[in-house]
């Protein structure tokens, strides 16, 4: 049954590598890369603006109201902020390009090392979650809307009602009360890092995966439901079952495709909310997360720090929603034509 | 067209399909309240009635896809069994299979992530009647059959790629490719231009002679029963109020409803020749680019010509009509009246003073109104209707009279003044579109443009608003720019017309001259297009 | 109009801490901010009735106050976001194609790639952290919510006979969209404007949790959750009631968005 499914793909691949198609196709990818660029151009203008413009002197600011006048300058001159704004801004985008993001001034070693260790545990974190909010809302929206109306959909409907208001710092506690604390399956907290295993990185991500993951599958599992039943109503699904499709095929092979479509555009911007999310939560089991590392940087007044790691979550939103676009035009033909 | 003696020799068939006191209630409202249907095998049966008839629930009921809430009792025999009773697994094998249908919305109809292809050939697969590789082979064949050659129309063709006369043959092929014996086409013309409408009748009477399978055809245009069916049945209100032969059924007429039906769809109206008289509305080569998407980022956005160099005048107490099919640019003229699109060329002139959108001054507005196609859509639904007809009066400021104004231009249209303390949800169709030509009167215009004013009204209330226009017509001396698609309306209700395609006016003058004797191809086309009940037929 | 039933227990779940953080001007069983270090982390008695943090503050009457908190700050935050966004959306739909549509939706882009934490941390970097600065990051990322949800609603509107019938009768595209376009968007607005809320609510609880939002000795249940997380395997009351509070807010507002979805248009649930 799964037949035409498959040659609906590979029909689309061919489309996709047809010759004729790959000026269209190189066109949308072109547009979408002016955007990415026009986004990550405004973006880092506004963070830097914040950052560097509003408070008047950084450097004056980062020591405080006591600090001695030749301390400031030296700052001043170690943090490179002697030049003009657009040449600072300028300086500031290079450096990224090439990897360097300054040096932290109450850690004094470069952003990029402090950077790069913890982005290791918070992104694994957020895309755990990711998978398992994907993993569960799919599933069980497309069942509950199958069973619209019966107990199975209410059930559902009042469960996700329910996780959707739960915030999931606070489930998260929960979880370690239960599952740390109670029964002792996980650590309450701490990440062994990545040298100590995978087993052991990806079972200290589990609990805060969770905790991140269940109240937005909730969501996600409502916009799936209402998705599905929207395309359900349409003409086309009306046309399958008149070709004698059941209501089981109709709903996997065209109402399933279509309404994964809105459902792509929740899935889009959930990967910020996780980002968020998983900052926060970071918290709640002591990860040495960007989390831990950009609250440091407020109470510390570390502006480098509290610049860069804000401009790197701006940027994987803003990479993710890229990604995003490009997968509508892999499942909607109708986008590809479009530039 | 077929010889009318071949289609009388295949009514002497067996019976396909026998629907016996078919009752349908939807959470316990009766739908349908008894239908009786004979259809011979082979040929064409017709189905026609007013919207809400019940005619298409027949259909939904007949193929088991009714919506949820709906019960039907009665007998729908088909190849020996009552498909009413068949469970859902039998009546799956017969869908798409014995049974087939295509619906009114070709736009709509197809699922717009799958290749035409693959949607064809999912009929076959899904019934196990060939391996996969057979089956997109059956479908190239299928899509041959109904006109989608494969030089322009791959397999791999999306339908967004498709128009929606080429979408309307995909369904038929979905619906035929595995030989049905009964097709069921519910308005399958309904939504197409008339041209377009003329090659889907075409292809579908050839596939009935050249397959031999029965073709239910529901439609509430008679014209369009009169060149197909052999064999029809006038529904009314969920009932079966008269069928037969098409011919002699025509030919007497002897249900009253069906007589009402008749005389309404072959509205005419004597129209007193006036003199000559001035010039209310005059368009000289008016020229109106629309901007099209661009196509990739460095080429400048494409143009499109929407009115090319067109001119026309409008005098006193005169109807002019203006054809055209879908995007011919009529809107788009007509809208340039209104003083709500700019042009790129040319000049229009209300009475003289030119119309410069987007500034025409209050006092020109007022005198140009507009009455619209959608009745549901003309009006907004938190307003009352006193509110609603006396919103032209922002144009000239709020009279002393105002109220007796109203309460006048209500009784005009027919209506009462008690009816303008209402929403417009507690009324009609046909009395939106009174109480919306009651909006354009009360400026005491000119020209009223009537766009597709009466294009969404059954056959009835159609000719009742047609009257009224012209009983105000010669009341109020108005003129009248009458758009529409519908080029029998336009016979019956104009004076000259004149022929739009593609932007240009190709073909003007009076009407009855233009449509007795067409110059341009394109109108000549046109008129052949419209489908027509012979002369002979009517009483 | 009957009232759906999730409307009224979500108005009933709503109304009681609304009530509760009202009655908290006048009464609450304690001084919220007096400690008692003798009575600390006691556990739900008599007394104290959801019992006593680590300083010995009555917890009910800390959940009384900081309802304050967490309702003052979502309201303000979605008056922030209606005030500045449907103007914008309507004038974004009443000008499709044009330069302030091109503006707000590009600026609406640029607004979801900074979820409302990152305003936060922006604001607080420089400012330091404050309540007003978590109304101000929740405000901000409130305003593009509502004028792509007015700009949505809207521009299906100007396709409709009736906005062209207004613009024969010579009315110009402001006054269009106030007296022809708002009115009827109003439905979707509120319904939205209850989703705000209680997306605000939410928000506001994970700022103060880290430390983002209000500051002591104003309590917030987001605060008060991270003060129990040390004595969490100790006191769990401490944790258990300020999370029912939030999640009881929160469904009750949901609840409420839902039945009035339901109540003023039947054919938007189906839609969403």
């Amino acid at each position: 049954m799964f037949v035409s499914t498959r040659a609906t793909k590979r029909a689309g691949w061919r489309l996709l590598l047809a010759s004729t198609n790959l000026v269209a196709m190189a066109h949308f990818l072109l547009s979408r890369l002016v955007s990415l660029g026009l986004s990550l151009a405004v973006a880092s203008a506004v963070i830097f603006c914040a950052i560097e413009v509003i408070p008047g002197d950084p450097a004056a600011f980062m020591l405080g109201l006591n600090a001695e006048p030749e301390a400031v300058a030296a700052l001043r001159h170690e943090l490179g902020l002697e030049g003009g704004l657009l040449e600072r801004y300028l300086a500031w985008i290079g450096g990224m390009l090439t990897g360097d993001f300054g040096v932290s001034y109450t850690y004094r070693v470069p952003v990029t090392e402090l950077v790069v260790a913890r982005l290791w545990v918070s992104l694994p974190l957020t895309l755990y979650a990711m998978m398992i909010s994907t993993a569960i809302a799919i599933p069980v929206g497309l069942w509950a809307a199958a069973r619209r109306g019966r107990a199975g959909d209410v059930a559902v409907m009042g469960v996700t009602q329910l996780g959707i208001a739960v915030p999931n710092f606070w489930f998260a506690m929960l979880l370690v009360l239960a599952f740390a604390i109670g029964l002792g399956w996980f650590s309450a907290g701490g990440f062994p890092g990545w040298e100590a295993g995978l087993f052991a990185g990806i079972k200290a991500l589990t609990l805060p995966a969770l905790a991140l993951a269940l109240p937005q599958a909730s969501i996600l599992a409502r916009v799936m439901r209402s998705s599905v039943l929207e395309t359900l109503g349409q003409d086309y699904i009306r046309t399958a079952r008149a070709k004698g499709l059941s209501e089981r095929q109709t709903v996997l092979r065209h109402a399933f495709r279509n309404a994964l479509i809105p459902v792509m555009t929740i899935l889009g911007l959930q990967f910020s909310f996780l980002l968020a999310g998983a900052i926060i939560i970071e918290n709640v089991f002591f990860l040495p997360g960007l989390g831990r590392l950009i609250f440091q940087g407020i109470t510390q007044r570390d502006l480098i720090v509290v610049e860069s790691v804000t401009m790197l979550l701006v940027l994987s939103v803003i990479v993710v929603t890229f990604a995003v676009d490009l997968a509508y035009a892999l499942v909607d033909p109708r986008l590809r034509r479009r530039a | 067209m077929v010889p009318r003696q071949a289609r009388c020799a295949k009514a002497l068939r067996v019976t396909l399909l026998r629907v016996a006191g078919l009752h349908v209630d939807i959470h316990g409202r009766p739908i349908l309240r008894g239908v009786h249907v004979e259809m011979p095998e082979g040929g064409v049966f017709g189905l026609v009635g007013e919207s809400g008839s019940g005619k298409s629930m027949t259909a939904l009921a007949l193929m088991g896809l009714m919506p949820a809430g709906a019960r039907a009792t009665g007998t729908a025999e088909f190849d020996g069994q009552n498909l009413l009773t068949l469970d859902e697994q039998r009546l799956r094998s017969l869908r798409g299979n014995e049974l087939g249908m295509i619906f009114q919305e070709p736009m709509t109809a197809l699922n717009p992530l799958q290749t035409i292809g693959d949607q064809v050939a999912e009929t076959l697969l899904i019934h196990g009647a060939v391996g996969r590789r057979e089956a997109r082979a059956v479908a190239r064949e299928t899509l041959n059959r109904v006109g989608l050659d494969a030089s322009r129309f791959a397999l791999e063709r999306y339908p967004h790629e498709l128009s929606g006369g080429q979408r309307q043959r995909v369904s038929i092929a979905m619906a035929i490719a595995l030989r049905p014996r009964l097709l069921i086409a519910d308005e399958p013309t309904t939504a197409l231009d008339v041209t377009t409408q003329a090659g889907i009748l075409e292809l579908l009477r050839a596939l009935v002679d050249s397959e031999g399978m029965g073709l239910l055809l529901i439609t509430h245009d008679l014209a369009v029963v009169a060149e197909m069916a052999a064999h029809v049945a006038v529904m009314q209100e969920g009932r079966i109020v008269e069928a037969g032969p098409t011919e002699e059924l025509f030919r007497t007429r002897s249900h009253a409803y069906t007589k009402t039906l008749f005389a309404a769809s072959e509205y005419t109206r004597a129209r007193t020749s006036r003199e000559v008289r001035e010039t209310v509305l005059r368009v000289q080569a008016a020229t109106r680019d629309h901007r099209l998407p661009r196509n990739n980022l460095f080429s400048p956005p494409g143009r499109l010509r929407a009115v090319d160099q067109v001119s026309l005048e409008v005098r006193r107490g005169e109807s002019v009509g203006l054809v055209g099919e879908s995007v011919c640019g009529k809107s788009t003229l007509s809208r340039a009246i209104l003083g709500l699109e700019t042009l790129q060329g040319g000049a229009i002139e209300i009475g003289g003073s030119p119309v410069l959108a987007p500034r025409v001054p209050a006092d020109l507005r007022r005198r140009m109104q507009v009455v619209f196609q959608d009745p549901f859509g003309s009006f907004n639904p938190r307003h009352r209707v006193c509110r609603l007809i006396a919103e032209p009066f922002h144009l000239t400021g709020r009279p002393e009279d105002a109220e007796v104004r109203i309460d006048q231009v209500l009784a005009d249209v027919g209506l009462s003044s008690r009816d303008k303390h209402k929403y417009i949800h507690e009324f009609s169709g046909g009395q939106r579109q009174r109480i919306a030509i009651a909006r354009a009167l009360i400026t005491r215009p000119d020209l009223i443009v009537l766009d597709e004013a009466v294009s969404a009204l059954d056959v009835r209330v159609r000719a009742q608003v047609l009257d009224l226009l012209a009983d105000l017509q010669e009341t109020y001396g108005l003129s009248y720019l009458f758009i529409s698609h519908d080029l029998s309306v336009v016979r019956a209700v104009t004076d000259r017309v004149l022929v739009m395609q593609a932007g240009r006016i190709v073909e003007s003058g009076p009407t009855g001259e233009v449509f007795a004797d067409p110059a341009h191809p394109y109108t000549k086309a046109l008129i052949h297009a419209v489908p027509r009940i012979p002369d002979a037929w009517r009483a | 109009m009957k009232w759906p039933l999730s409307l009224c227990v979500g108005f009933l779940l709503f109304a009681f801490f609304a009530m509760a953080a009202l009655l908290s001007f006048v009464w609450t069983p304690h001084d919220h901010a007096a400690m008692a270090i003798d009575a600390r982390m006691q556990g739900p008695g008599p007394n104290h009735w959801l019992g006593t943090d680590h300083f010995g503050r009555d917890i009910l009457s800390m959940v009384m106050v900081g309802a304050r908190t967490s309702i003052a700050v979502a309201v303000i935050a979605v008056g922030i976001g209606i005030l500045a966004g449907v103007p914008l959306g309507l004038l974004a739909a009443a000008n499709r194609g044009g330069l302030v549509d091109e503006i707000v939706m590009r600026g609406n882009d640029l607004v979801f790639a900074f979820p409302s934490l990152v305003i936060a941390i922006l604001i607080t970097a420089v400012f330091g952290p404050s309540a007003v600065n978590a109304i101000i990051a929740i405000g901000i990322f409130n305003i593009p919510v509502f004028a792509r949800v007015a700009r949505g609603a809207a521009l299906p509107l100007w396709t409709l006979d009736y906005v062209l019938a207004a613009r024969v009768a010579g009315k110009g595209k402001l006054r269009i969209s106030f007296e022809h376009v708002l009115t009827n968007i109003a439905n979707i607005l509120i319904v939205q404007g209850t989703i705000q809320f209680s997306l605000g609510v939410l928000a506001e609880a994970a700022l103060s949790y880290v430390g983002l939002g209000a500051q002591p000795p104003t309590p917030s249940w987001g605060r008060m959750l991270a003060d129990s997380q040390t004595m969490i395997a100790l006191a769990p009351h401490m944790a258990i009631f300020p999370g029912l509070a939030i999640v009881f807010t929160v469904l009750g507002l949901n609840l409420v968005g839902d039945g009035l979805r339901d109540l003023l248009d039947p054919k938007l649930r189906r839609a969403r």
